[in-house]
């Protein structure tokens, strides 16, 4: 489904992305971890251009979309992203934030639309809190509604920019809850996040990134527990036993 | 003082109306209200182009906001006042050259606050909006300015307060607004020159001063709401 | 006759007009600034003081002068202020330059109000915890003030405060109004006498234009040379 072929980016002289080139099928859950700057969320980021690339092409369905003349606005329609920062519209409803993009982009009549955000905030569990305001909400459901909202658009393809590093810990639950329950459904889904616990129950697969590379892909099974790449094998000892380097 | 009131109370209220052109107070909050009302589309329209991404629109406007916020506003008025009719072929009035001086004044500084509200937002805004698939337009349209000019809605006010001040400046073209009602008045009264400017002021003081109440009840309001103003200040106050 | 007469603005006798009303302006900015910012600095200590009837002074202050117009200030000052004197001293005003006077009280206590706010938001808008982290250094409160506050609260006021400068230089112009022969009176004597209104007015902008460059060039070069720090 995606498809990244040589991928290459800098930010000025800086090397934010080196030589990325990886598959990931329909109906993969892919975990994307590694250190700060590491560049994970760059790579996520170039998915659906919200970062450009210099050289190398992405292939969304066998589409570029980072070539030239493509109608970016078509694909990101078909891409669903949440954000670190859920980002939920301050001026709009819960409910108003799930229709806003269906009705203006794929023509649905108002009524329609309020069906299927309906639905789908049901299915995060906030249904009753359709006609209430953003910041009535705390993180955990204002990210969950970050996720109905993207849903509304069904796109095949969903990506998630360390959907829960913002919030308090209590309410992480909830949200990863809501993702697994995605991928039981068959969506394709690209996740970067520090959330172990989540890798090995769902992820098909783990990337593991430093310094703008891949360099390690594997079963969360063979990553977590037979890691080969020493960057990888240092990550993992790192977040096991914060206090052990440097005794 | 009283008997100034009680004699010329409604030549200030409405000049010579109905013998002549309207005039006085509602003279004043006439072309106030109508100068704003004109010069906010402008104005956002300026802003807008201030914070675009397209170098052919965003120089010449930054040149254009730059002159006029550079100039008096007086000088802005004589220009009006003296090549408006030779540009449009009409002998323009006061009230028409007047209006034209303040909205194209006013909409230099809306132009501003535009820019600030929509700068103000966080960046995520556009961005999420953007990601969801909308067009540049239909993001700005739908998610950036409603924000923004809710945000802006305390500045908003504080510009009318400024434009009701600014309205006196018609003074100098003869147009019969407030300020130039009460320098009548004292001509013809003579002999109280303190109390009528006294008066003058007071009745400017109670109008601005309850408008910009009316602005600072709107900011906390919209603090309580969870939404940034344009002019807010994020950090606690030192007490003397 | 020519479409532009650059001789009318670079020499001779109109050329001096305008150029004498430039200077009159300029000294109007100056004379004003000099009186408005020790003004400006009391009333914004009134509004900060821990007595709340000098806080209310200070407030009444700043609104009444704020939310009337300019141009009613300089109506007020030469046609009112001066019937209340006693009679000798408005006879020697009346014999000097009044005007000039009257515009230049207006200005003061128009351009101090702002000013006070700016100073005030300037010295509020750092942190109190900087003030705390002083005292538990050990220093009083005035040393505090010296040495923590106010040094990080200069860098943030100074800003507005030219910003506001700018303000009362374009603001000198409405002492055309009371008769001041300052630049925009000037440009429209140069008019009546000439019909050229286009290179009077022109003039007067460029020189109003100038000036206003060269103080947003100022606080440009201010906030590069002293930048606010935060953290």
């Amino acid at each position: 489904m995606i498809e990244l072929q040589d991928v290459n980016k800098w930010y000025g002289s800086y090397h934010a992305l080196v030589d990325i080139s990886e598959t990931i099928r329909k109906g993969e859950v892919v975990v994307v971890c590694g250190p700060s700057g590491s560049g994970k969320s760059t790579l996520i980021r170039t998915f659906n251009r919200l970062e450009p690339i210099q050289s190398g092409r992405i292939l969304i369905d066998g589409q570029d979309i980072h070539a030239p003349g493509t109608d970016v606005n078509a694909f990101r329609s078909r891409i669903g992203f949440v954000f670190q920062q859920f980002n939920l519209f301050p001026h709009l409803t819960v409910l108003q934030n799930c229709t806003m993009a269906p009705m203006q982009l794929r023509g649905l009549s108002r009524k329609e639309a309020d069906e299927r955000a309906m639905g789908l905030l049901q299915r995060v569990g906030l249904a009753g809190k359709a006609n209430a305001w953003p910041s009535e909400l705390s993180g955990g459901q204002q990210q969950r509604v970050a996720i109905a909202r993207a849903l509304a658009m069904q796109p095949p393809l969903m990506l998630f920019d360390e959907p829960t590093s913002a919030l308090d810990p209590e309410m992480v639950g909830e949200v990863l809850l809501v993702m697994r329950d995605l991928t039981r459904d068959g969506m394709t889904m690209v996740c970067v996040t520090h959330e172990m616990g989540f890798a090995r129950e769902v992820a098909d697969r783990v990337l593991f990134m430093d310094e703008g590379k891949v360099l390690e892909r594997a079963t969360p099974d063979d990553f977590f527990n037979r890691p080969q790449h020493p960057r990888a094998q240092q990550f993992l000892s790192d977040i096991r036993s914060p206090f052990a380097r440097g005794a | 003082m009283l008997e100034i009131i009680h004699d010329y109370w409604v030549y200030f209220l409405i000049g010579q109306y109905p013998n002549g052109p309207l005039g006085g107070l509602v003279l004043t909050l006439l072309l106030a209200s109508c100068g704003l009302v004109l010069a906010l589309p402008l104005g956002i329209v300026l802003g807008l182009a201030r914070v675009s991404p397209w170098r052919w629109l965003r120089w010449p406007v930054t040149g254009f906001v730059f002159v006029v916020r550079g100039l008096p506003l007086l000088m802005v008025i004589f220009w009006a006042y003296f090549f408006l009719p030779s540009v449009t072929g009409v002998k323009t009035d006061q009230f028409t050259t007047m209006l034209i001086a303040l909205v194209v004044f006013d909409a230099a500084y809306l132009a501003e606050i535009v820019r600030a509200g929509i700068q103000g937002l966080p960046r995520g805004q556009m961005e999420t909006a953007r990601a969801l698939g909308l067009d540049y337009g239909r993001a700005m349209r739908l998610v950036v300015l409603p924000q923004a000019l809710r945000s802006m809605l305390p500045s908003l006010v504080n510009q009318f307060v400024s434009t009701i001040k600014e309205t006196s400046l018609g003074y100098i073209i003869g147009l019969a607004e407030v300020s130039f009602i009460a320098t009548q008045i004292n001509t013809q009264v003579f002999t109280k020159p303190a109390q009528i400017y006294l008066i003058l002021g007071l009745t400017y003081f109670i109008l601005c001063f309850g408008l910009s109440r009316f602005a600072y009840w709107l900011e906390g309001r919209l603090a309580r709401r969870g939404m940034a103003t344009a002019s807010s200040v994020s950090a606690p106050k030192v007490s003397a | 006759m020519p479409l532009f007469d650059y001789s009318l603005l670079l020499t001779g006798k109109y050329h001096d007009m305008l150029v004498a009303g430039l200077w009159l302006s300029l000294q109007l900015l100056a004379a004003s600034l000099v009186l408005a910012l020790p003004i400006a600095l009391v009333v914004a200590l009134l509004r900060l003081s821990p007595l709340a009837p000098l806080r209310w002074l200070g407030f009444a202050y700043v609104e009444t002068i704020r939310n009337i117009p300019l141009l009613a200030h300089m109506l007020f000052w030469y046609f009112g202020a001066p019937e209340l004197l006693p009679e000798g001293i408005k006879q020697w005003l009346y014999a000097g330059h009044i005007e000039a006077y009257s515009a230049i009280i207006a200005l003061s206590l128009y351009t101090a109000a702002f000013m006070a706010e700016d100073i005030r938001s300037g010295i509020r808008a750092i942190p109190a915890v900087q003030f705390e982290a002083g005292r538990a250094l050990g220093f009083g409160f005035l040393g505090t003030m010296r040495r923590v506050v106010l040094p990080q609260a200069l860098r943030v006021t100074v800003p507005p405060l030219i910003s506001q400068t700018l303000s009362l230089w374009k603001n000198t112009s409405i002492a055309t109004v009371i008769g001041v022969a300052e630049l925009m009176y000037q440009a429209g004597q140069v008019e009546s006498a000439t019909f050229r209104s286009f290179e009077s007015f022109a003039f007067a902008s460029a020189a109003y234009l100038t000036v206003s460059l060269a103080i947003t060039g100022l606080a440009t070069w201010y906030h590069h040379r002293f930048p606010v720090r935060t953290i």
